[in-house]
């Protein structure tokens, strides 16, 4: 195995460009060196972002908007007072992945880029409609983070391509995000389902919402019928019941080890309703 | 001699520091891994991936021909001709016609590097012809099941019943039909319970060493090096004495490491690779697939009890798969179902069957867990039909000292009356309870065990004591030792030093199980301290021109008894140290029996729980632990033992179990799937000391390590059932399960 230690992203992209082997980026290491260590996988290069200028970064920009580094780990995601003001649920997501030693590594950019289902960061990054800047050997795009994962392990960027950084759309008055998960245990757990919910108000109503659900498909699914029915709405007990039958409706879920699909199919219901709550009170500013 | 007064002693009870605390803080204890050795090799071992399959052909040629691979083993490299238990564990470490779990053992390799040597196992074909398989116990019973072996059922096997059963136990007292007469109400349901696995942190680890010679050497991270000597040397058609075993820092066991599973692998690859180490650690997901987790139980119990809560008559019937070979601990389970109740009538009836899952090994007070929570179900779901305070009933029907047992024999003195007493007295049995909240309430109760003991203890020149005991220290017995031995000679704590020594220099000793150590080895330690004091009076006698009669023991030195004896100034343990190559040469006691007076341990368990009706999340609030430990030699290890069960029986109780899948392969292999609790999962465990001292032993312990583990399983039930309504009958009590039993109570 080969280590490398870019400088800029251009030369990660090439290096991976060039690679005729397995590669894997070093963002933490909290999924590529525990892969490696149960001998999931063998990479031939490894690209170790960290040492690239800007990485551990997060930057609220001139719009309000904000971009967050590929390497800045939960840990301090989680002691950004300005960044968990505004998205307390993509911190909550992030900071539910391990334990103390663990969010001292773990990213947004590897729990993405991992392409679990069950990814705990990705929902809610999801619902805020987060964009990665990606670099490739061909140039720069931009890419919504809904639209990186494709399937189980497998995200949407091709031979030599990266994400150099994620953009978050300023929060603006009147927002709020959620997430939330189910497993057995409190911790060290991965999500039977998660659920995500981000919106904003006009008054007491909901002015707009984003629902994403992980866990219940090959990929995050956003549901925009969840959505439909709280919008317009105060989030009366109606709205919520509503909004918890199509979600249990839509969901894909399958039947294994860690939870059936009947009952993958409930909590989705039921976590979606309490997100949406959480992300509402938390826009009033009640919460 | 008794000391029965708490306050004559110094050291018993208090709470020292533990001697192995700082290697252990420090990472300076070495475990099972941390060995090596000049000359090194690492095994691997080859697994099967089917439940249940005959072995075709096996072809080794192509990791043979990797340079650094120096030796295949499989079962032709073992003797023939082995028969019973011997025969299991050799077929266990080691596949011979059949394959008979996803995970035995059907070759192994050593090679200079760990790498190399996984590299290597991957490279050695397996041939197999796949066979129908069995692993739900029930299954394997029914008429049309795969037979896993054929003529493996002992004589206590009735005729007619399948193959698969392989022992049959039958027992019970009293007129069974009258006493369910008299009863107000009779019931009786079907319990089941999931394999559980110990969950020790420290995975399997040996380095071993064998001659040409039949000489060999092995340090093992096991809980009795006895043990591991005499079954290694069986399967190997070895002569037990030329195997010296030391045993290293051990990381739990819980009874799962008092057997073998890759330790003769070790041996057969070192013979044949010209007597170098090898060094063998078991993948966490290879102690889940190959070690010994604890049976599967389906369970049918019946009781009859009167409107005032009286217990008239009560029948058993458990049926237990202990993987491929017998030994689930069904007979165990039958004598422990009843032991908390005085009960006119009672039949036990038990099936020990064979399935294709791994082999099963002790888990904390093997059978008792499942046992208690058939039994203490029922009893809870009868209290609750007739309206009656739970622990009121246990009360009611306690079993008593010195009378005749559930399962036979008379007890001794017992504490189940002041356990219970001092459960209805403590204050969280009155803190009020919300809504979706649910007290359960349950009792356990473990034999205990006495077993092979030897110990000895040497005098230093300084007047310091060093203790020598053959039961690895798991709980912190090494301080127990030290502070008996010191209570004993009346010298400070710190003056004793407790080493855990290897098969050659002490007797045979069993294992660290049964609860045994503080009592057995304990009892042990104080007799080797009296013969010591007794030699040490001898010298002082001698000194003194006195007889030794007319000296005695007190503050860590020889007195004159009295007057009579004459005036001389008292000889202390320092100064009979210092003196002692001048008087008659080393200084040393010892102690050789299986000791008798072991002493019964029952324990009642409180716990609160909270369910949320909309996901059946179940969350423990409260949980209260009380159980007679007879005398506590260090309270704090006996409160981690009383937390440490309830920890493991609230873990089996909501979550823990093995899961297959059609083919008969385990499919949660790893910590993330097999979900024993997390600390974040618990509340801080109450716990309650009872102390009815037992008479059988010098200072009054009975063994406190088992009996927790089995109240757990059903409080959790029985509190989920009051929180909820619906009684849980099929442990575990996954979120999944409870909130589709939650479901169907409310449609029906
Ligand atoms: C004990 C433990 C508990 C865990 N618990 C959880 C949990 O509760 N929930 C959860 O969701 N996860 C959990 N995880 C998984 C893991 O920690 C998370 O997925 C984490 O966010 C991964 O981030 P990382 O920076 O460590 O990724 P890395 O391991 O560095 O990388 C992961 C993947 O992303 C790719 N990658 C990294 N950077 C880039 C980039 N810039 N562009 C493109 N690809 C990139 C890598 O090639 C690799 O395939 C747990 C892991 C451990 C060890």
């Amino acid at each position: 195995m080969k280590y490398h230690c870019p400088k800029t992203f251009a030369d990660a992209a090439q290096i991976a460009a060039d690679a005729t082997g397995v590669i894997r980026y070093l963002a933490g290491g909290t999924d590529v060196l525990v892969q490696m260590r149960a001998g999931m996988v063998t990479p031939d290069d490894m690209i170790d972002l960290k040492h690239i200028p800007g990485v551990k970064e997060i930057v609220q920009n001139a719009d309000g908007s904000w971009t967050i580094g590929v390497a800045v780990a939960g840990a301090e995601l989680g002691a950004h007072a300005g960044f968990c003001a505004d998205y307390p649920g993509i911190v909550e997501g992030l900071e539910l992945v391990g334990s103390t030693q663990v969010q001292g590594r773990a990213t947004l950019t590897g729990n993405l880029c991992n392409g679990s289902p069950a990814a705990d960061s990705v929902p809610a990054m999801i619902a805020a409609g987060a964009v990665a800047h990606v670099v490739g050997p061909n140039g720069a795009r931009d890419v919504a983070v809904a639209d990186i994962p494709v399937g189980p392990g497998k995200t949407s960027l091709t031979k030599g391509e990266l994400i150099s950084a994620f953009t978050i759309p300023a929060r603006g008055a009147q927002g709020g995000d959620a997430y939330l998960r189910f497993t057995p245990r409190t911790e060290m757990d991965i999500a039977v389902v998660g659920c995500a919910v981000n919106l904003t108000l006009d008054g007491d109503r909901v002015a707009s919402a984003r629902v994403a659900m992980g866990a219940v498909a090959p990929t995050v699914i956003v549901m925009d019928q969840a959505a439909d029915a709280i919008i317009g709405t105060t989030l009366d007990p109606q709205a919520l019941d509503t909004m918890a039958t199509i979600v249990s409706g839509a969901v894909k879920p399958i039947s294994d080890k860690r939870g059936t699909a009947e009952f993958r199919t409930d909590i989705a219901g039921v976590l979606a309703k309490r997100a949406a709550k959480i992300a509402y009170d938390r826009a009033k500013g009640t919460k | 001699m008794a000391k029965d007064t708490a306050n004559e002693l110094r050291i018993v009870g208090t709470r020292p520091d533990r001697p192995d605390g700082l290697d252990k803080v420090t990472g300076r204890a070495r475990y099972g891994a941390d060995i090596s050795a000049a000359g090194l090799l690492h095994g691997a071992v080859v697994r099967s991936p089917h439940a249940h399959a005959r072995i075709v052909k096996i072809d080794a040629s192509k990791a043979l021909a990797l340079s650094g691979v120096k030796a295949v083993v499989t079962r032709a490299d073992f003797p023939t001709g082995l028969t019973g238990e011997a025969w299991d564990l050799q077929e266990n470490t080691m596949a011979g016609e059949r394959a008979l779990y996803d995970g035995h053992a059907v070759a192994a390799v050593a090679a200079t590097s760990a790498q190399l040597a996984r590299d290597a196992a991957k490279l050695i074909e397996v041939e197999y012809e796949i066979l129908p398989h069995v692993t739900d116990v029930d299954a394997a019973m029914a008429p049309d099941a795969p037979i896993i072996r054929e003529g493996a059922a002992d004589h206590s096997v009735p005729e007619g019943l399948h193959p698969n059963v392989v022992r049959y136990i039958e027992f019970g007292h009293g007129d069974l039909e009258a006493g369910f007469a008299q009863a107000d109400i009779v019931r009786e349901h079907q319990y089941k319970t999931e394999a559980a696995h110990q969950g020790y942190i420290e995975p399997h680890a040996c380095m071993g060493q064998m001659g040409a010679d039949g000489k060999g050497e092995m340090w093992v991270c096991t809980q009795g090096h006895w043990f591991i000597r005499k079954m290694c040397t069986q399967v190997l058609g070895l002569d037990a004495s030329q195997l010296r075993v030391t045993p290293s820092e051990i990381g739990g066991g819980f009874g799962g490491k008092t057997t073998i599973f890759m330790e003769p692998l070790s041996l057969a690859l070192s013979r044949k690779a010209g007597g170098r180490p090898v060094k063998i650690v078991m993948s966490r997901s290879e102690v889940l697939r190959a070690t010994g987790p604890t049976a599967s139980a389906s369970m049918d119990v019946k009781i009859g009890m009167t409107k005032d809560g009286k217990i008239t008559a009560g029948s058993a019937t458990f049926r237990m798969q202990g993987g491929a070979f017998a030994g689930a601990p069904v007979d165990m389970a039958l004598y422990c179902a009843f032991a908390a109740y005085k009960v006119p009538a009672l039949q036990h009836v038990g099936y020990d069957v064979l399935a294709n899952r791994p082999k099963a090994a002790a888990y904390r007070a093997p059978g008792s867990p499942m046992a208690a929570f058939a039994v203490e179900s029922l009893v809870d779901e009868m209290c609750t039909e007739l309206g009656l305070d739970p622990l009121e009933v246990r009360v009611k029907n306690a079993a008593q000292s010195h009378e005749t047992s559930s399962f036979g024999p008379k007890f001794g003195v017992i504490g189940l009356n002041e356990t219970l007493a001092a459960t209805q007295a403590h204050p969280n049995l009155s803190v009020p309870l919300g809504p979706n909240q649910g007290r359960g309430i349950a009792s356990g109760f473990w034999f205990n065990h006495g077993g092979d003991t030897s110990v000895s203890m040497a005098l230093g020149e300084d007047g310091t004591v060093t203790v020598s005991i053959g039961t690895p220290d798991i709980g912190g017995s090494r301080a127990s030792m030290a502070m008996m031995a010191a209570e004993t000679l009346q010298i400070p704590y710190d003056n004793v030093r407790v080493n855990i020594v290897e098969t050659g220099a002490l007797g045979v000793n069993e294992p660290t199980h049964g609860s045994r150590a503080t009592f057995a080895t304990g009892k042990a330690t104080v007799e080797a301290a009296q013969s010591m004091i007794v030699e040490m009076c001898k010298r002082a006698a001698a000194k003194w021109g006195i007889e030794p009669e007319a000296v005695e023991w007190r503050d860590g030195a020889a007195h004159p008894a009295g007057p009579n004896a004459g005036e001389y100034p008292p000889m202390t343990i320092g100064e009979i140290g210092a003196a002692m190559s001048n008087t008659g040469g080393p200084i040393a006691g010892h102690h050789e029996s299986v000791p008798a007076g072991v002493g019964e341990s029952f324990g009642t368990h409180v716990v609160d729980v909270e369910v949320d009706p909309e996901t059946g999340r179940t969350t423990i609030l409260r949980y209260l632990v009380v159980q007679d430990a007879g005398r506590a030699i260090h309270p704090a290890y006996v409160e981690g033992q009383y937390q440490g069960g309830a920890v493991q029986g609230i873990g089996w109780a909501l979550n823990e179990e093995y899961v297959y899948d059609d083919m008969g392969r385990l499919q949660n292999p790893v910590f993330l799937d097999y979900r024993v609790p997390v600390a974040s999962d618990l509340p801080m465990i109450d716990t309650v000391i009872v102390e009815v001292p037992n008479p059988g032993h010098p200072y009054g312990v009975r063994g406190v390590g088992e009996t927790g583990i089995a109240p757990p399983l059903p409080a959790v039930a029985n509190a989920v059932a009051a929180a909820t309504g619906v009684r849980m009958r099929h442990l575990p009590i996954t979120p999944s399960k409870l909130l589709s039993a939650i479901k169907a109570s409310k449609n029906g």
